[in-house]
């Protein structure tokens, strides 16, 4: 036997006396929402050691060139929706300063970014190898929480959810941001 | 390895590891309850998880071919592991398969169970762990103690000298004049690992959960290394337990809020990684499921038991634990320590075949505090007993165990009050001449009994024995209850 068909057939063996129906699943929890969204978000972010700034669709130029501050060289992603000085998608990604990408959502309770890699956010690994990450994201694009996440996303996308920067407490339980990911992680929240 | 009596015997003794253990399971369970306190319908959350999973295991056959039918609609191939060996087998053949000689590795408890680093370098490939806590417990030739931080028997300055001793060997040396700042020693890892991840060509990893109806694997991470393999290499290998499987991607929404806040205290990890199968133009473009039963059917098959596969391996358990925080991880000489290590090791291994597996249900005090925090609500204590029962059944046919023998007496003293009666009559002399084995005193300002003589040893050895009262209870009622 093939170790599928004998895998399987330990599953069917071992479950040959239980009872197979499905079990209700209490599912209240999805409707649990917090007040404002935006607010909460921010004060998450904040609360992982990532920055800042809230501003208007017409400041956003400037509110990423203050983000960006002295890095030289950054990674632009097609699609991003404003004329950034920077580079596309690059193979020399460890060569970067700096990274600016959108999201697809953010979530409230949690302070979370989840990047669908759709436009304007690149492949995976073009938020992740540069030292500095500012990711814009449209204020109407918050979600209260992790279920209505879940909810919104498309499974088939791949997807990278990012709580602050890249951090370790390996040592000691010392919190030590960045090990592999970017040490800095800004955030720009965009109204209307 | 040695039963868990005298392996935590010598845990005992290691004043630095109580002391980091003590700090670390005090903190993590501060954190813990912080952010676990934030979330109002937390207890429907466990009960939400516990039906899902237990769902799952129930119809276990149907999600696992539905979870193969559609990683191979993504492109992944998917391959079956009855045990270790198949397993490791399988790795080995891929990165053969592309003449690959080294591979990077995302912390994964199921390649440790599988001893897939070792049964790799036998292949001629060598497998670097990524994770700092990994990298620290593999350059110093060690073993991992905690779930979640494997090196946290380690202090700062260890960590220096390992640093300094192993990198050279393994790739990028440590820099010169590297001091014990944690910040300091994370960068050094930062440069050691990056040359590392730009130049492989194979990872591996695990899997926190596996989507049936989408094809989807999690991977939840705090560094950044994780991201690195899913998405560098341009191959991708990664061993399933085959209870990890969930049905749906919705699902998800249960576990993304009870993993991270049980696991390490936080709302949410600072990386989670999802991929369903092959995506053209981003990340590798080959992938690889192994699927590893390794006695996951014989814990499946134990209708008490079974619960322990709802394990979203947190550590929230071990965290609590009065005799992990005394003992730490090496003691239950697995991968899975705590409380979750001492039923999930005899239920994949099976009961009566080793001392060291069948000594650590009776690793545990029994107090529940497992249950109260663990997530997916195994009732780890009713788990613990059930396989008490087993050990002391595979081992009826040989010589009985001292804990058989003392409660076959115990029952025979319980069961007669005139037999009670003398028994604490005696106790009263043997008060008075047991004290004088020891004169410590208990947390409480009871005293204890020292070593005792054998039989009585097999228990003192490792734990205090409270002095038994001057007077039975039974003669100071007959006094009128004064004392
Ligand atoms: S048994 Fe429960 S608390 Fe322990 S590691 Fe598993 S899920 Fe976490």
């Amino acid at each position: 036997m093939s170790a599928r068909e004998e895998i399987l057939a330990a599953v069917r063996g071992a479950l040959r006396e239980a009872d197979r129906t499905e079990a209700p699943v209490p599912r209240g929890y999805r409707t649990v929402t917090p007040p404002d969204v935006v607010d909460l978000f921010a004060e998450r972010v904040v609360d992982y050691r990532a920055s800042l700034t809230r501003c208007t669709a017409a400041e956003l130029p400037d509110a990423v060139r203050a983000a960006l501050g002295p890095a030289r060289k950054v990674l632009v992603p097609d699609g991003f929706p404003i004329e950034v000085a920077g580079s596309a998608d690059s193979a020399e990604l460890d060569t970067f300063d700096a990274v600016v990408t959108t999201a697809a959502l953010g979530i409230a309770t949690t302070g979370t970014l989840v990047l669908d890699h759709g436009p304007g956010q690149g492949r995976r690994a073009l938020s992740l190898v540069p030292d500095v990450h500012v990711c814009v994201l449209r204020q109407d694009r918050i979600v209260p929480g992790v279920p209505q996440a879940v909810a919104a996303l498309d499974p088939a996308r791949p997807q990278t959810w990012i709580s602050g920067p890249s951090a370790t407490s390996d040592i000691e339980l010392t919190r030590v941001e960045g090990v592999h990911g970017p040490r800095t992680l800004h955030v720009i929240v965009v109204a209307d | 390895m040695p039963a868990f009596p005298e392996a935590a015997r010598k845990a005992l003794a290691d004043t630095q590891l109580r002391r980091n253990l003590a700090h670390a399971t005090g903190t993590i369970r501060a954190k813990r309850e912080a952010v676990v306190g934030e979330v109002a319908e937390w207890e429907e959350l466990r009960l939400a998880g516990a039906a899902i999973k237990d769902n799952t295991l129930r119809r276990l056959d149907e999600h696992l071919l539905t979870l193969e039918a559609s990683l191979q609609a993504r492109g992944a191939t998917v391959h079956w592991a009855r045990d270790a060996a198949e397993a490791c087998e399988i790795v080995a053949r891929i990165a053969h398969g592309h003449g690959i000689d080294e591979v990077v590795k995302v912390k994964s408890m199921a390649t440790q169970e599988i001893g897939l680093n070792e049964a790799l370098a036998a292949h001629g490939v060598t497998a670097w762990e990524t994770d700092l806590a990994e990298l620290i417990v593999q350059l110093g030739d060690d073993l991992p103690s905690h779930i979640l931080v494997p090196a946290i028997h380690r202090n700062r300055a260890e960590i220096r000298e390992v640093f300094r001793r192993g990198m050279a060997d393994a790739g990028r040396p440590a820099p010169p004049g590297l001091s014990d700042e944690p910040a300091e020693l994370a960068a050094a890892a930062r440069l050691h690992l990056r040359e590392k991840f730009l130049r492989a060509r194979m990872a591996v990893s695990g899997a926190n959960f596996a989507v049936a109806e989408s094809g989807t694997l999690v991977v939840v991470e705090s560094e950044g290394n994780g991201r690195m393999c899913l998405t560098l290499p341009e191959v991708l290998v990664s061993v399933v337990g085959i209870e990890k499987v969930v049905p749906t991607f919705a699902d998800l929404d249960v576990f993304l809020q009870l993993l991270p806040r049980s696991s390490t205290g936080e709302r949410m990890n600072p990386y989670t990684s999802t991929w369903s199968g092959v995506t053209p133009g981003d990340g590798p473009q080959e992938m690889h499921v192994v699927l590893l039963d390794n006695g996951r059917t014989r814990a499946l098959a134990d209708e008490v038991g079974r619960q322990a596969l709802r394990c979203i391996r947190c550590s929230a358990c071990l965290n609590v634990c009065p005799v992990y925080e005394r003992t730490g991880g090496h003691a239950y000489g697995s991968v899975y320590p705590g409380p979750i290590g001492a039923i999930l090791n005899p239920l994949l291994k099976g009961v009566g075949v080793d001392e060291q597996t069948d000594s650590l249900p009776y690793a545990s005090t029994l107090c529940g505090a497992c249950f109260e925090a663990c997530p997916v609500r195994i009732d780890i204590p009713e788990v613990l007993v059930h396989l008490r029962a087993k050990v002391v059944d595979a081992h009826r046919e040989g010589v009985p165990k001292p804990e058989a023998v003392a409660m076959k007496s115990a029952a025979w003293l319980l069961s007669d009050a005139r037999r009670l009666g003398l028994a604490e009559r005696g106790l009263g002399v043997a008060n008075r001449a047991l004290t004088r084995f020891g004169r410590r005193v208990l947390p409480g300002g009871r005293r204890a009994l020292g070593r005792l003589p054998w039989p009585g040893s097999l228990w003192t050895n490792a734990r205090d024995l409270p002095a038994p009262p001057r007077e039975s209870f039974r003669a100071w009622w007959r006094k009128g209850g004064r004392p």
